[in-house]
Order: structure tokens, then sequence, then C-alpha cells
């Protein structure tokens, strides 16, 4: 019996047990303006009660054509559009496409920029995975830890307003290299950094994951599969959480990744949980990594050789990095000519965002919210 | 100086010039020889059309009508278990203006491969949703931005634009202030969104 049919009908003939909320399910619209979704993603709810029969997203409420305006700028032009993709890891979006120009054009990096680069690329895991922790718990009820990590990423902001004058959209690094050496006094802050940050990440356990209230909102809610994973294309720390051995770092290392020692964090059951300590884990991998990269910085040039006017040779690449998402893939086709002929984004965050249906369906709404931030989805690059 | 036959000493620019810097040959696709392409070539024969690398980078140009088969084939023989993207690239002076980009991976052999296919304007394209669940949404955005249709989808409506947008926003002749006017009047209630 729909809505209007019930209160069109007299009271005596609604027959108990055929009212048009136990006969029907309830539909909820969640978003696009709304807290938990981390931006405007609209989630449509099928619920009967608390338990989610269906679910489906709408986007594309932040969609800038960012594919089209790449066919009209020239490839330098186009570098700082890509730092608006995903907004909280700036720096790893400069890099990766960066490095796909790059191996278009057959350009060697000097050695002491690509160290520069895993650097604040690194740094800017740290900053990426520290929004994503204030938020996902702050989204599960625990307002406090959202203060401590945004106190702490504030110090590596402050690095990189003091290494490329802004905070957010940074574009931190050219075609060919970074634009800018590091200044006085950056090793030192670096260096603070690491040291600083292992006891507070710490800090962020105690009060996280011995919680009661934290395991019950997160053990077993959202469980994905290895398979899964793989059919629908997921990649990063989710596909880690599955306890998929996969981390392009390690698997095809770009810009001397080979150089440095580190382990890849992997999960067991893919369920929230062991998202979050995958992603806790990869901070501390993240500080280890800036160490041995700040400690083995040589000195040299730091920008390659490169035209004024960038016309890459005729054909296509695809370049990929992992990202703080997952990965981040630019495959470039170039005509010659001194724009992209076509510009693609490999976004993780659209690709992993799809299994939400996946994950949500059969759970309780309330787990939504969680699965949402454990996704770790950044609408800017999901519309793109 | 070395005697020159006209008694005039060479000139000293031409002596000291540097040698001019060796150019970096363009890079080329070259043909791509391994069991994977032998065995395409003897049960498609001449349906692959190309089999190349460039940049280290390995693609397959094969014929349209035999796409899914060689990305099916690629899945169940040679372990190319992911997709991790599909898209298109619009060349609209061509006679088959649309080629779909297929790009798989194989995470055993830690190995990535393009397949290519081009496809006439309205032509329809075999969907992979069958065997990759991923390609639901990467199938909608190509039809989102190029309206390639994809019959068998399960699903095929608009993604990022609105449903009512008329126009693909990717193709090339699509001008990039172009809007739909109506639409813009409808629903924002404003002349133009420029």
């Amino acid at each position: 019996m729909s809505e209007k049919q019930f209160y069109d009908s007299p009271l005596e003939e609604v027959e108990p047990g055929h009212t048009f909320l136990d006969s029907n399910e309830l539909v909820l619209n969640m978003g696009p303006q709304h807290p938990s979704t981390h931006g405007v993603l609209r989630v449509i709810l099928k619920l009967d009660g608390e338990k989610v029969n269906g679910i489906e997203c709408v986007i594309g409420y932040l969609h800038r054509g960012i594919e089209k305006v790449a066919e009209h700028r020239t490839w330098a032009q186009f570098a700082p559009f890509v730092d608006r993709l995903d907004y909280t890891a700036a720096v790893s979006n400069s890099l990766g496409y960066c490095l796909a120009v790059e191996k278009l054009l057959s350009v060697e990096v000097p050695k002491r920029a690509q160290y520069l680069r895993v650097i604040l690329t690194e740094l800017c895991r740290l900053a990426s995975h520290q929004v994503w922790l204030g938020t996902h718990v702050l989204d599960i009820g625990a307002v406090t830890p959202l203060f401590y990590t945004f106190r702490d990423r504030e110090d590596i902001l402050n690095v990189f307003e003091k290494y490329c004058g802004a905070r957010l959209t940074t574009h931190a690094f050219r075609i060919g290299g970074c634009r800018y050496d590091a200044y006085a006094g950056f090793y030192e802050e670096v260096l603070h950094i690491c040291d600083d940050l292992g006891p507070k990440i710490d800090e962020y356990r105690d009060l996280i994951t011995g919680n009661r209230i934290w395991m019950q909102r997160t053990k077993n809610v959202g469980c994905i599969s290895a398979e899964d994973c793989i059919a629908y294309g997921i990649t990063g720390p989710v596909l880690r959480g599955s306890g998929v051995d996969w981390d392009l770092r390690k698997k095809q290392p770009y810009s001397s990744y080979e150089d440095f020692d580190f382990e890849v964090p992997l999960g067991t059951a893919g369920d929230t949980f062991d998202r979050y300590v995958v992603r806790v884990e990869e901070m501390r991998q993240s500080i280890r990594i800036i160490r041995q990269a700040t400690e083995g910085l040589m000195e040299g040039p730091i920008i390659a050789k490169v035209p004024k006017v960038i016309r890459p040779p005729v054909g296509e690449i695809y370049s990929s990095i992992e990202a703080p998402k997952g990965e981040l893939g630019f495959f470039l086709v170039s005509d010659g000519g001194p724009m992209p002929y076509r510009l693609r984004v490999r976004p993780p965050s659209f690709i992993n965002l799809q299994a939400l249906e996946k994950m949500a369906t059969g759970s309780l709404v309330a787990d939504v919210v969680a699965i949402i931030g454990t996704l770790d989805i950044v609408l800017g690059e999901v519309d793109r | 100086m070395p005697e020159v036959p006209d008694g005039n000493p060479p000139s000293p620019t031409a002596a000291q010039a540097p040698a001019t810097p060796p150019v970096a040959p363009k890079p080329a696709p070259v043909a791509w020889e391994c069991d994977l392409v032998q065995q395409l070539r003897s049960a498609y024969g001449s349906g692959i059309r190309e089999a190349a690398t460039f940049l280290n980078q390995n693609y397959l140009m094969v014929d349209r009508a035999i796409c899914h088969n060689v990305l099916l084939d690629l899945y169940e023989q040679w372990g190319f278990t992911s997709l991790t993207d599909l898209t298109a690239v619009h060349y609209p002076k061509d006679e088959l203006p649309f080629e779909i980009v297929w790009i798989l991976f194989s995470m055993a052999k830690n190995e990535r491969v393009r397949v290519k296919a081009r496809f006439a304007d309205g032509e329809a394209v075999p969907t992979v949703t069958d065997r990759w669940v991923g390609a639901n949404w990467m199938e909608r955005e190509v039809y989102d931005m190029f309206g390639v249709r994809f019959p068998g989808h399960p699903d095929l409506r608009r993604i990022l634009m609105p449903d009512e947008w008329t126009g693909h926003p990717l193709r090339k002749d699509y001008d990039p202030h172009k809007q739909d006017d109506e639409w813009v009047r409808k629903n924002l209630g404003i002349e133009s969104g420029q």
C-alpha cells in the first residue's frame, strides 16, 4: 500500500500489518549536505526499520570537468588543477601528474628532487590520514581525536606553507622536478615532526584502539573480501585491509621508493577496524620513510632541463602512484601539441566508493556512516 | 692549423662551435612479441590489429568484433584479473571516432596491458560488467561523457552530469563554454551559468 493510499483510505480499512511503513520499505535520503558524507555525496537508503536493504550513491555535485579543462590548457598550466582533485592530499596528486608527464617526455628527475618529493608526499600522506582519522572517529561519536589530529596536522601544513607558500592546494612540484629547494631549517622541522608524531600516534591509539564502543562500532562492520576488492578494482588501504599485499611503492617503485626500507601493513578480516589499523600503521611507516629520505638527502640540482613549452611525443601513457586513498592513475594522450589531447584521471575514491553498495547492504543505518568514513573518499576526486 | 686548399683558414666559429647536443630519439612503438600475443594471433588472426610496446607499456589494438572475447581470454587464461580503468578517447575526424581503452592488470605477474578498440558513433560497445563489477561506474562515466552506449549494462544512466542534461561534454565537438541553456534556465533560474 502506498503512502497516498494509506492516508486516503478510512482508518478501519487499514488492517494491522498492512501499513505503508511495514509493507513497504522506507526510502531515506542522506545528503548531499550531511556532515558524515565528507562533502557532497548523496546516498539514497532503502530501509526496513534500522536495516539497510538497498543503497544508491548519487554523485556529480562537485563535477567541474577537470578532464575537459585539461584539453584547453598546456601541460604545465594544468599542473595546479590536479591539486583540486583530492584536496586533502594535493602533493600526491601533483606527484602523480608530474611523473606521468615526465614518463611521456622520458625525462630523468634529479635524485635530490626525487627525495624531496618523497619527503613531501609522505608528509602529505600523514596529513591526509590525520584528516581521515579525525573525521572518521568523529562520525562514529568520539569528538576528542578530531582536535588531536588537526592539531598535529598543523605542523605538517606549516612545513608546506614555508616550502611553497600554500597549505592545501600546494602545487609543490613541477614537471621535471621541484620548483623550490628545501628552505633553511627544513630538515630540523621535518625531523622534529618525525620525532614528535610517533608518541602522538600512540596517544591516538590509547584514545581509540582499545575503546569498547569503538570496537563494537567497527569490528565486523563493512566487511569486504579480497576477491570482491579485486572485482571492484579497489586499491589502497581498503585493499590492504582485506589482506592483499599490494602497494605500488613496493611493487612498482617510482621516485626512488626502492631506496627506503618500510613495511606494508596488512589486515585480515577486511572490516572497518582492520582498515583503521592499516592506516594508523601506515602513518608510522611514513615516518620511517621521511626519516630515511631526510637523512639521505644529497646535494644536487632539483629540476631537470625541460623545455619551456612542453610538447611530448605523439603517444599514450598510463602512470600511477600509491596516493593516500589508493591507486591514482593518469592516462595521457598526446598528439604532439602543447596541450593534452586527452587526459584521464583514474581516481581511487571514485572506484572505491562504488563498493559502498556491496559493503553497506544488509547492515544497520548507523553503520553506513562508519563505512563511508572507512572508505576515505574525497568528493573532489570522485566528481572531478 | 691544418692547411686548406684555398689558403683561407677555417673560420674559428666553425672549429670551436660545440658539437650539437645529441637529440634524444623520439620514442616510437615497437612490436610486442611474446607468447600471449602469439596465442591471441593464432586464435583471432587479423582481429589483433596491432600489438606494440610504447615507453615500456604494452598495448593491443583489436577489432571491435572480438574485443569482448579478447578481454575475457586475458582474464581467464593470462591472469589479468583486475580492470584498472576503462575510458574513451574521441577522434572526430576518423571513420571510427571512439577509441575505448581497457587498462587491465595482473597482480600475479605485476603487469599491465592496454586493450583498445575503435567504434563508430552510436555503435554499441560490449559491456564488461559481466566480468568486472567495478566496470559499472566506469561505463556509466564513458556513456555520460561521450554518449557511448553499453547494451547489457545493468543501469546505464548519467553519473556525473545531471540526469536531464543534453550533450556529452568530453566529445571534441563540445565547446568548453557550451552548456545546456534550457537546463540551466529551468533548474538554476538564471540565464547563463557562464
